[in-house]
């Protein structure tokens, strides 16, 4: 009953929450507006969303989120002292990534996330061979740069979505 | 408004201001497009991040409650711009935007 009420809990809350903060959870009605929102755009919006894995482990994706917020603000820095610098001793690459991930909605989630760190960004995942193209600002050492993503942010999201 | 805030809000907008200023001289002083597309994404996370925050806090200060407005533009710009980067990644490779290094055809498909 309840799973067919809301078939995609996470995506209600989620609803919810940016729907209490665009109107700044001013009032009831406004929060019960939400609610009712949140329990029917995922009905009509049903066609649309791929077959996303279930969010197996809710703690440690925000231990994640929070581990990728920081990486931002680190990535940030360094990136920036690049950009500064002399520009002729970088040493920019593209890189090519072998996922262990088979799952179109988590290598989405991992693309953007190596997009969002400063430094990286991706630029096309190959499904038929599931390897990620990015491309580095500055990379002397590629493999470095694919163990890193791979073991700093691969495995982590394989565990949370279980794939 | 008292002192500490006002201290808080300058700096983030301060900080902001920087990280979005550096993205900028990133677009001008690096050699070709997929360097180049290193520093707009640098200056939507954190510079659009610093100064959303500091009206956040201004907001929730001046005004009664919180404000969280800024949530929903932090969430909403986080992710978009890396949509918008693979796009203009992706658009480059498909015409083939000149590159400094050598290695774009093991990338290109």
């Amino acid at each position: 009953m309840m799973r067919r009420l809301i078939p995609r809990p996470a995506l209600s809350l989620a609803l919810f929450l940016l729907w209490a903060a665009l109107t700044n959870a001013a009032s009831l009605g406004a929060l019960l507006l939400g609610g009712l929102l949140a329990l029917v755009m995922p009905f009509v919006t049903r066609r649309f969303w791929p077959d996303a894995p279930r969010l197996a482990r809710p703690v440690v994706a925000l231990k994640f989120a929070a581990r990728v917020a920081w990486d931002m603000l680190v990535a940030n820095w360094a990136v920036a002292r690049r950009v500064v610098g002399p520009v002729a001793s970088l040493s920019p690459a593209f890189v090519e990534v072998p996922l262990d991930l088979r799952d179109p909605f988590v290598a989405t989630i991992l693309s953007s996330i190596v997009s969002l760190t400063p430094g990286t960004v991706s630029v096309d995942v190959d499904r038929d061979r599931w390897v990620l193209h990015l491309h580095a600002l500055d990379a002397p050492d590629p493999d470095a740069l694919v163990r890193v993503i791979k073991l700093r942010y691969e495995t982590p999201i394989r565990e949370i979505f279980s794939c | 408004m008292n002192l500490v805030i006002e201290f808080v809000v300058a700096s983030l907008i301060l900080l902001g201001a920087a990280f979005a200023l550096l993205g900028s001289v990133g677009l001008a002083r690096l050699p070709d497009f997929f360097t180049r597309l290193h520093g707009p994404t640098k200056a939507t996370t954190l510079g659009v991040g610093a100064m959303v925050l500091a009206s956040a806090v201004y907001f929730t200060a001046t005004q009664q409650g919180f404000s969280l407005h800024e949530i929903a533009v932090m969430v909403f710009l986080f992710i978009t711009a890396p949509v918008s980067a693979h796009l203009l990644a992706k658009a480059a490779l498909h015409r083939s935007a000149p590159e400094c290094s050598e290695e774009i055809d093991d990338a290109g498909k």
